[in-house]
């Protein structure tokens, strides 16, 4: 199973789509490792450096609704596994990412939007850390001297995904 | 109570539901192309299981850069054209024979009611339209499908949308999509399936359903469906005719496919269309939707005209048909891309590409190409582009640069002023 937690990227926008994620110019890429200088390189946020350091140090995306909307390309969660980021917190997200994530064994967590205010208030905190406890389904929030700790529901199939190390090892065993 | 479209095929395919809500499917088709299909077959190797679960339900195509610009879109192309001819994948379309994946698919038959259908590429939805359930997937997903045939979803509840009225003049498939997407917002429909119905749906032919069906996406929503019918029936019938004793038969059988009267909704809309205006998206998402009227004037540097929104022979001739004995405002680039070959060979034969070319259009040959800003047509930084394509993502169709979506009729109207325009006044009468 793959580690989840630590610094925090957050995107404060929502509806980023796959494209600003990993533009479609480098699907051209066979290898996933050959996507990591291109994260989020089309995403423009106040602020926000895809190349930047906050990036770099990155484990955790936090991020508003219906996060990575349109392509299919798993090529967005495999730029940001390649990127040590292996788990994406978000109001909502889109299906087909959602599903990438899990299938991956990464984490998609979902949490109603005033929880998702409460982790925007580590925005300005430059040592933001959240930790995921994936069995007691909690994470923990660290920043600025404050610490919070939320519930967050898992699917339990999804959950068995992330467990097994993604999909294809889950499906190969049982189908 | 009864069932949706969705909730039979969801029934009648189940192999397992490993946790409650957790549905695994059996698939009949398994679609591939060369941009998200490599690292699946890559990692089937590197795990020792390069095999594929039916050579037969299996079908891929080169479509996304065609033919290979560089030397990286060749060695994709080289995967799965090896990988094809090894596991014996005998629906594999090649230069030359191959055409966007949505549009050629459908025109070679492939698609049938009440089938489950996967690709990765989120515009499967498009095959719903024969009142099928398809759905776009990651890479991952796909491979799961290429090796065992399954594919797992959270079973989606179903979005009724009623299409009520009859279309004006000008007014054409795309303005509906883009007018239902508008309504329901971006996100309005995920985890749902769109299932689109009422004298509109009736009225219009598979090339327009499919219009329709393939933007479900840009409202989130997994599957667009159509209910199958006579004109389903005709238009596969070159397929299908020796299954059935006649098109009555078939249309018989399909309508078991069907949603039943008292199948249950997530939610219903009822929109009246016999008042809507051609239209035209303003920002960078696809439910920013304003009138061509309100939109008129806006500048444009390019028009594209194709992909699997709007790349057919349908198309194509309301295009045409508009262009003839007119050329391009000089400040305009206009590319044509027909979405497949037979689509290309048909334009030919009824005299449209002549009339795209009289215009001043370059016509490329079928490809995905720039409607994802990978090939032939990519924007330069603060360039602008009237399309008939379906994302207006921000740098879509090349970094910097800014997309409307609209029907091939409005792409018309701003290729001939150089400008957003009223299809209307160009159509003839």
């Amino acid at each position: 199973m793959k580690t989840f937690g630590g610094p925090v990227l957050f995107l404060d926008r929502d509806d980023i789509n796959t494209d600003e994620i990993i533009p479609a110019r480098y699907l051209t890429e066979i290898t996933k490792e050959d996507l990591k200088p291109y994260i989020l390189e089309d995403l423009k946020l106040p602020g926000f450096d895809p190349k930047g350091e906050t990036t770099k140090a990155a484990r955790v995306i936090v991020t508003r609704a219906n996060f990575g909307c349109g392509s299919s390309r798993e090529h967005a969660p495999w730029v940001f596994e390649v990127n040590g980021i292996t788990a994406v917190i978000a109001e909502s997200f889109a299906r087909i990412f959602r599903q990438n994530m899990f299938n991956c064994g990464m984490t998609a967590i979902e949490l109603k939007k005033d929880v998702i205010d409460a982790l925007f208030s580590y925005q300005d905190c430059p040592d933001t850390c959240i930790t995921l406890d994936l069995v007691g389904q909690t994470l923990t929030v660290q920043g600025g001297g404050r610490e919070e700790s939320f519930a967050f529901e898992i699917a339990p199939f999804d959950k068995a995904l992330v467990l097994a190390g993604g999909w294809v090892d889950y499906a190969d065993k049982k189908y | 109570m009864g069932k949706t479209t969705a909730e039979k095929i969801f029934a009648s395919h189940l192999v397992d539901e490993p946790f409650p809500g957790a549905k695994v499917l059996r698939l009949d088709v398994v679609m591939c192309h060369e941009i998200t299909t490599p690292i699946a077959i890559a990692d089937l190797v590197a795990r020792g299981k390069d095999r594929v679960f039916d050579p037969t339900k299996i079908k891929a195509v080169i479509d996304h850069v065609t033919p290979s610009k560089d030397s990286k879109t060749a060695t994709q192309a080289k995967i799965l054209r090896d990988w094809a001819r090894r596991q014996g994948v005998r629906d594999f379309f090649d230069v030359g024979a191959n055409g966007v994946c949505h549009a050629l698919f459908p025109e070679k038959g492939f698609i049938r009611p009440g089938y489950t259908i996967i690709m990765g590429d989120s515009h499967t939805c498009t095959h719903g339209a024969f009142g099928a359930f398809a759905a776009g997937v990651g890479t991952t997903d796909l491979e799961v499908g290429i090796l065992k045939g399954v594919c797992a979803f959270r079973e989606p509840k179903t979005i009724r949308i009623n299409l009520n009225g009859t279309l004006p003049r000008g007014v054409y498939a795309k303005d509906v999509i883009l007018y239902v997407i508008g309504q329901l917002g971006v996100n309005g429909a995920t985890d749902r399936v769109l299932e689109f119905r009422g004298p509109v749906v009736d009225a219009m032919s598979m090339e327009s359903r499919m219009t329709l069906t393939n933007m479900a996406i840009e409202a989130g929503g997994t599957s667009g469906i159509c209910m199958p019918d006579q004109v389903t029936v005709d238009y596969l019938w070159p397929f299908i005719k020796d299954q059935f004793a006649s098109k009555e038969a078939a249309v018989a059988e399909f309508r078991s496919w069907w949603s039943d009267d008292d199948a249950s909704y997530d939610k219903v809309y009822d929109f009246d269309l016999s008042e809507l205006e051609p239209l035209v998206t303003f920002g960078y998402k696809p439910d920013q939707v304003k009138t061509v009227t309100e939109m008129a004037g806006t500048p444009v540097d390019q028009v594209y005209l194709g992909s699997c929104t709007n790349g057919r022979l349908e198309d194509l001739r309301v295009a045409a048909s508009m262009l003839k004995g007119r050329t391009l405002a000089p400040t305009v680039r206009g590319i044509l891309s027909p979405a497949t070959p037979k689509v290309f060979q048909d334009a030919l034969k009824e005299g449209l590409i002549d009339v795209f070319m009289e215009a001043g259009f370059c016509v490329t040959n079928p490809t995905c190409g720039a409607c994802l800003g990978m090939s032939t047509g990519v924007l330069a930084e603060g360039e602008v582009c009237a399309a008939t394509t379906n994302r207006n993502f921000q740098g879509r169709m090349g970094k910097g640069g800014m997309v409307h979506l609209l029907s091939p009729a409005s792409s018309i109207a701003a290729a001939i002023e150089g400008k957003i325009a009223d299809p209307r006044k160009y159509l003839p009468e």
